[in-house]
Formats: structure tokens, C-alpha cells, sequence
């Protein structure tokens, strides 16, 4: 490969009281994937952020194709033809897909010739849209669609992508991996960050990995293993959970047939949904985002109440009970949506770990709260998962995605929970502490307590489940042991064909 | 009661001019708005520029200087209030009161020597044949210019929002603050600059009341005008014509339920001048109730562009 792209020669940026980025050099090539790994607050996003024009570094130089690239707002990154995909999306949902379009662009045409080159490139790239939907009825892949193809029209030499499948189906992620590499075939770049060390070994040409804020190697990630890669990350071996042989216990959670209207326009239905769960088990159910997930989780925290002899804890029925009730009973929860679901953003991490623990950690009496008892809660919470914060007064939105999942993850194992569930518990969290979460839900089951994981990475349920069912538009297959399931046969069971044997002989 | 006494063409004419006032303040309130701020503070502009208003066109005894001076005069106070909320953080909700607060108390300082005056006009425009096709011709083709200055405000600002780059950039920041600087707009300027015309509108609107439609000036002569302009624009879902649909609705309303009391309706007076805020938000609420809704999902959050 000849001159690079885009060179970075000792970029340092700093914030009050953290070094975000330190002396920080490395280069990209020509039509190169190129990947950046870091832990949650390795710097990743500062750095990005600088590249796209965000955040000036305090110090160091940047070249674009040999020239200096200095840009001092994203308007001018994007003129020198680097363009980002964020992480979160930073999509309009009230607008449609071809003005979120303009919105990104320079100079954009009239929308009727933007109608139609959106179409064009989508075409082009395998990326199906509808130039005047709302991007607020699309679903995550589809907005991720919107990000790219905004991204394309601009004819971008470097593309950034900040942790692009966290929100997508293994389908979308196969698309996905096939547009970017029609892309690098172009001989254009991309910049390329997940946790999702996998993903990353088959796709990028090069890794960068960061940790604390500097550049700790560069390696060819399909040549390195996916273990030394974290341990790059992290800096130290971390340990895979232990599989653990052990006999189920009684039953803790029972669920006979539950239907439930779906709450909302959006949302979808549970239909005649029936397991049972006993102590000392983990449960994994997977399924492609939006076929219930959300829906049988706020089910069984007692969110919202379903018919009478459908839930039963522990032999006897909780189905009218709301979430206090079978919080005391032992059923606790922790939902997917960490910001406003799990945690309320602008409370503290104190105020938020009151929220859940109240009563099974007597951190309320007469009716006031124990204060110093409560922020003794928290600290535990983050002192036992590392969860990176100046303390436990800072409000819950100041923290970083995968840190406050460590925090509302956290908060309720410390709980000593009879039966817990969980939705996606190591979403958006590097792999070390996606590691330490899995291993605290094993030590959890270790001690009795029943588990039910919800989540969309497979390897995560197949790692730490002792069973396996899986949602298919709001429909539970039934629940099979680990040890018999092979990739084909989950298939089947995500896709609907509940009873593999009879789909084996019509198939 | 003598319901014959009551004239229709009187009566559409008379609605056009009272509704004018509400509706200036409504459309640059849902300009503000869709920028994503709640500036509750149109009441006190409101006022500001009728005193202003009605203060500059008797020095200068001519009433467009007073209509400059008014849009000038909120404008600047409305920036007061962008300052505050933009630069500085403050609560909108709480600010805003306070502007109506201030809004009102200045008046009335303003206004003291200038009680009992009355005021130079606007002039009817002749609008040729127009203005003599009979019925039609004095119901609407019979009025000032700004009465069509604010119609045609509504159609630009419906424009402007819909087909423009720089209206699609004002609803992206009112929908979404964080996406639109990340995107490298200028959040904050675009929102001071919608208060700035959000507060020239109201301003426009409060010197009409001043200027044309009473013309004298009273201490609190706006009377909630600037609280039913921000109802119009919740109720009409930030949408440009249905604020219209609002503002001439409490507009006839109000003029009917003048003419009723006129007539000696059998009513109790005190429900009928209740009647234009009742119906106004009683229609506004159904047409509301069964669209879409869409209030700008940034709407009345603070923007700070931290990293």
C-alpha cells in the first residue's frame, strides 16, 4: 500500500481531570478497513471525534493525502471527504428519510433529483429505502441505512463507523459487511469501531487497539485471536465464565400460557408464551430484535399485569402483582433501554440504585431514606463492576453507555435476586466486562438463584444458557437443552419452525 | 334581543381584524417552537409592542414607524429572554413567565403618559375592483395592508418551513438538538435568531392591537392575547395554516359574542366573553385530538454543546 489516507501523529486532547487522548499516531490506507478497539473510555470517541472535526486536539497534527488536516467543524471533515456513521443515531425522526439526507449535506439538490439519488445508491449498494418515509416508523437497521447512504452521496474517501451493529440483526450485519466491502473494493477507507471482536476480525484489514487513551498495538486482527485482541484491550487475561455442570433446583418461575395484547402501535403481541424455570438454571431466549423481547420482560417484572394463573413464582401466582410486589418476592429485573427504562438520566447513581433497591436492601425506613446506606449501595455496585465513574454523585446520563450497564446490571445482582431477568445484559460493553457481567450471572445461578437471560448475541446465550428457547412475533418456542442445539437449529427455531423434527421432514 | 341587528358582512370584516393580533403572535410563537423553545413569555412582548407601537406612531404621527419601532422594540426583549435561556441556561418555562411579567410592568411605566391618546391609523387599502365586488368586497378585500401583511406571513412561513434548506435546518434543530451539532449546525444562533422573530411578530401583533383595532392605549390592553396565541399553536400542531384555522376562530368567536351581547342574548355575559377561549380550545382540541400531533422533540429542552 502506498501514502496513506489519513495519517495521526501524536494527537493528545484532554479534558478536566482525564487525558481523553495521549500522543496518539497511527495510519490509515487507502481503501483499508481499518479497525479501532478500546474499552468503554479507552478514548475512542474523543479521537473520532477529532477526526470529524468535533473536538480540536490540544496538540498533534493530522494529514489527509499528504496534505494538513486540520478541520475545525464536521462541515469542513466532510468537504475533505470524511463522513460518519454515529453510534447513536443522529437521525430526525419527525423528518423524512430525504431530508434527514439533505440535512448531511452540503450542497444538497432539489429533493426530487435527492429522492432519486437516493434510490440510486441505495440500489447500488444493496441498501433498500424509501426516500419519503419517515424515519421515525423505520426500524434500526433501516435508519442505519439512512446514516450510510447520507454518508455515500457524498462521495466520502474515509467513512467512520462507530460501533454500526450493535443495533442490527445477524441478516443486517451480513448486508452491512457486504456494503462496506463493495466500498473498500472502491478503494475507499473506512475507520471501523465495535467491541464485537468477532466482527472485527473478519472484516478489518488492520486493528489499532487503545487503552487509557494511547495507542497500545496495531496488529492484522484475522492473524491475532480474538482472546489477544481483548487482552490488548484490556491489558490483563480476563476469564472466560466456566461452564459449570450442576442439577436444576425447584421451580422458581413458572409461566403457563400468557397472552398479551401488544402495548402500543409499535410494539407486538405475546401469544400463548409458556416456560418454566428452575433454580440454578439459566435461560436464554434470543430472537430478532422486536419480536416480544421488550414485551415479556415487562411481563415478568410485573410492568404490566397479565391474566390471572399465567406467572407463578415460586408456586404461587404473581400475575396481578405489580413490580414491588415481586421485587419483595424475589423477581427482579433489568430492561434493555438503560436510559430511561433502567436508569433515570439526570439522577444520580445513588438516587438510581434507591430506585430498585429500596426495599430488598432496607435503604428506607419510616419512610425516609437511609442516605449512607444508599451511597454505600452504590459505591458497592461500582467497586464490585468496575463501573468507570468520578463517583457515585454523578447523574446517570454522564456515564458511558457500557458503564451504566454495568451500573443497572450491577445494582440488581447485588440485590441477591431468587430469580432475575435480564434483557441484552452485555449490550454495548467491552468484552472484558461483558465477560465479568456473564460471570456474575453464572455465580448468580452457582448460588441458587434462576436466571433468564434475553439477549441477541447468540454466543453470549450458547456461553452461559443451560437451556435455549427462542421469540418469534411474540411466540416461545419451547426450550431446548444447550448441548443439543447446532447453529442450523437455532435458525430454525429464531425463524418460527418450533418443532424442528416436523420441519425436518416437510423441508 | 334583536338578532337582526347583526350584520354578516360586518361581522366576517370585523372578524379579519380581530383575529390579526393573535394570529401574528401565534405564527412567530410556532417559528419558536419548531426551533424548540417554549417562550411563554408572548404575552409581555405582546404588550411591549403595543406600548411601543402606540407610543412611536403618536410622536411620529404616523403608524408604520410605530409598527417598525414595536417588532423592533420585542424583538430585543424577546433576545433578552434568548440570551437567558440560550447562552446562560435558564429555564424557559420560568423565564418566560417572567418576561410576560416584565413585559407588562414596562408597559404600563411606558405607557402612563400616553393614556387617553388616541393614535394615528392605518388607512383601508383600495384594492380596485376587488374592493367592490359586492359583499365579498367589504367583507375581505376592505381592510389594511396589515391584516394581508399577516396572511401572507402565514404562507412564508409555511413555505419557509417546507420547502427551504435553512426551514428544514430550523425544524432539525427544534427535533433533535444533538443530531443537528453533531451534524456541525449552529443550534444556538439558529435558536435566537427564531426568538428574535418570534418576539418581531408578537411585537407586530401588539401594535395592531394598539394602533388599528382599538386604537388607544390601556394599561393590560392585551388580555391573555399572548396566552391564547400559545394555545393556538399547541392545539394547531405546529402546523402554519391551522394556526390560522385558531386565530381567526377565536377571532370570530370573540366578535360574535360581541355582537350577541349587542343584541341582548339571553346569556349570561360573563359565558359569553368566556365563549372564544372555550371554543377556540374546545375545536383545537379535537382537530388535535385524531392528526398527528407532532411537537418538536426538542421543544423546550436546554441545548448545551458539551462533548
Amino acid at each position: 500500500m502506498d501514502e496513506p489516507l489519513l495519517s495521526l501523529r501524536g494527537l493528545t486532547k484532554a479534558y478536566p481531570g482525564v487525558v481523553a487522548n495521549s500522543d496518539v499516531s497511527f495510519d490509515i490506507g487507502q481503501g483499508e478497513i481499518h479497525a479501532l478497539l478500546g474499552e468503554n473510555g479507552a478514548g475512542k470517541s474523543t479521537l473520532v471525534k477529532m477526526i470529524y472535526g468535533l473536538v480540536r486536539p490540544d496538540a498533534g497534527t493530522m494529514s489527509l493525502n499528504g496534505g494538513a488536516f486540520a478541520p475545525g467543524e464536521p462541515s469542513e471533515a466532510r468537504r475533505a471527504g470524511v463522513a460518519m456513521v454515529f453510534q447513536h443515531f443522529s437521525l430526525f425522526d419527525a423528518l423524512s428519510v430525504a431530508e434527514n439526507v439533505a440535512l448531511g449535506m452540503e450542497t444538497p439538490p432539489k429533493s426530487r433529483e435527492l429522492a432519486q439519488r437516493i434510490r440510486d445508491v441505495s440500489e447500488e449498494y444493496g441498501l433498500p429505502l424509501d426516500p419519503f418515509r419517515t424515519v421515525g416508523t423505520l426500524s434500526a437497521g433501516e435508519r442505519q441505512r439512512v446514516e450510510i447512504v447520507r454518508c455515500l452521496l457524498q462521495e466520502p474517501r474515509l467513512l467512520i463507523m462507530d460501533e454500526p451493529t450493535s443495533v442490527l440483526t445477524p441478516q443486517e450485519v451480513e448486508i452491512l459487511f457486504s456494503t462496506l466491502r463493495q466500498l473498500k473494493a472502491e478503494g475507499r477507507s473506512i475507520l471501523y469501531i465495535s467491541h464485537k471482536l468477532g466482527e472485527i476480525r473478519s472484516l478489518c484489514d488492520t486493528a489499532t487497539i487503545l487503552r487509557r487513551g494511547e495507542v497500545v498495538a496495531t496488529c492484522t486482527p484475522s492473524e491475532t485471536s480474538s482472546r489477544e485482541l481483548a487482552e490488548m484491550m484490556v491489558g490483563a487475561s480476563f476469564a472466560a465464565p466456566e461452564a459449570r455442570a450442576h442439577a436444576p433446583g425447584e421451580m422458581a418461575l413458572e409461566v403457563t400460557g400468557l397472552s398479551l395484547p401488544a402495548p402500543g402501535a409499535f410494539g407486538t403481541p405475546l401469544r400463548e408464551v409458556s416456560f418454566e424455570l428452575r433454580r440454578g438454571e439459566v435461560l436464554g431466549i434470543g430472537g430478532v430484535a422486536g419480536n416480544g423481547q421488550d414485551e415479556l420482560l415487562a411481563a415478568l417484572s410485573g410492568e404490566r399485569l397479565s391474566p390471572r394463573g399465567t406467572v407463578a413464582l415460586k408456586g404461587a401466582d404473581v400475575s396481578r402483582d405489580g413490580p414491588i410486589a415481586r421485587r419483595e418476592g424475589g423477581l427482579l429485573s433489568a430492561p434493555e433501554e438503560r436510559l430511561g427504562h433502567a436508569a433515570a438520566p439526570n439522577m444520580s447513581l445513588v438516587e438510581n440504585g434507591v430506585l430498585t433497591a429500596s426495599r430488598r436492601e432496607g435503604l428506607v425506613s419510616n419512610g425516609f431514606l437511609d442516605w449512607s446506606r444508599a451511597r454505600d449501595f452504590a459505591g458497592r455496585v461500582i467497586e464490585r463492576f468496575d463501573v468507570r465513574t468520578p463517583g457515585s454523585h454523578v447523574p446517570a446520563r454522564a456515564l458511558s453507555g457500557g458503564n451504566l450497564q454495568k451500573f443497572v446490571i450491577g445494582r440488581e445482582i447485588l440485590q441477591r435476586p431468587e430469580v432475575l431477568v435480564v434483557n441484552q445484559p452485555t449490550w454495548g460493553v467491552d468484552a472484558a466486562a461483558a465477560a465479568a457481567i456473564r460471570q456474575a450471572l453464572l455465580d448468580l445461578a452457582a448460588d441458587g438463584a434462576a436466571i433468564l437471560v434475553i439477549s441477541q448475541d447468540l454466543d453470549e446465550l450458547m456461553e452461559i444458557s443451560d437451556r435455549f428457547a427462542a421469540l418469534n412475533e411474540g411466540r416461545l418456542s419451547p426450550a431446548r437443552p444447550v448441548a443439543e442445539l447446532s447453529l442450523e437449529k437455532i435458525g430454525l427455531m429464531m425463524g418460527g419452525a418450533h418443532d424442528m423434527e416436523v420441519a425436518h421432514v416437510h423441508g | 334581543m334583536d338578532f337582526g341587528s347583526i350584520s354578516l358582512v360586518l361581522l366576517v370584516a370585523s372578524v379579519m381584524v380581530s383575529a390579526t393580533p393573535i394570529l401574528l403572535a401565534a405564527i412567530g410563537e410556532m417559528v419558536v417552537e419548531r426551533s424548540g423553545v417554549l417562550n411563554l413569555g408572548v404575552e409581555g412582548m405582546m404588550i411591549t409592542g403595543a406600548v411601543v407601537g402606540f407610543a412611536v406612531g403618536v410622536n411620529t404621527g404616523s403608524a408604520w414607524p410605530g409598527f417598525a419601532a414595536a417588532a423592533l422594540a420585542s424583538a430585543v426583549l424577546s433576545l433578552t429572554f434568548g440570551v437567558l435561556t440560550q447562552l446562560f441556561l435558564s429555564n424557559q418555562v420560568a423565564t418566560g413567565l417572567g418576561l410576560t411579567l416584565f413585559g407588562l410592568g414596562l408597559s404600563a411605566l411606558i405607557g402612563k403618559p400616553y393614556e387617553g391618546m388616541k393614535s394615528p391609523t392605518l388607512p383601508k387599502l383600495d384594492l380596485g375592483p376587488l374592493s367592490d365586488i359586492p359583499v365579498l368586497g367589504r367583507m375581505v378585500f376592505s381592510h389594511d395592508l396589515m391584516v394581508y401583511l399577516s396572511l401572507a406571513l402565514v404562507a412564508a412561513v409555511w413555505a419557509f418551513l417546507k420547502f427551504t434548506r435553512a426551514g428544514l435546518i430550523l425544524r432539525a434543530a427544534g427535533e433533535n438538538h444533538d443530531a443537528a451539532h453533531a451534524l456541525g449546525y449552529k443550534v444556538v444562533r439558529i435558536r435566537l435568531a427564531a426568538i428574535a422573530f418570534g418576539g418581531a411578530c408578537a411585537g407586530l401583533g401588539g401594535a395592531y392591537l394598539s394602533l388599528v383595532r382599538v386604537p388607544q392605549w390601556t394599561e393590560g390592553m392585551t388580555a391573555g392575547a399572548g396566552w391564547i396565541a400559545l394555545a393556538i399553536v399547541v392545539f394547531a400542531s405546529w402546523r402554519p395554516w391551522w394556526v390560522l384555522v385558531g386565530a381567526y376562530l377565536f377571532g370570530g368567536v370573540t366578535v360574535l359574542q360581541l355582537n350577541l351581547q349587542a343584541a341582548g342574548a339571553q346569556v349570561p355575559v360573563a359565558i359569553l366573553s368566556a365563549s372564544p377561549y372555550l371554543v377556540t380550545i374546545l375545536v383545537l382540541v379535537v382537530i388535535s385530538a385524531r392528526g398527528v400531533h407532532g411537537a418538536p422533540a426538542s421543544l423546550g429542552r436546554p441545548f448545551h454543546a458539551s462533548q
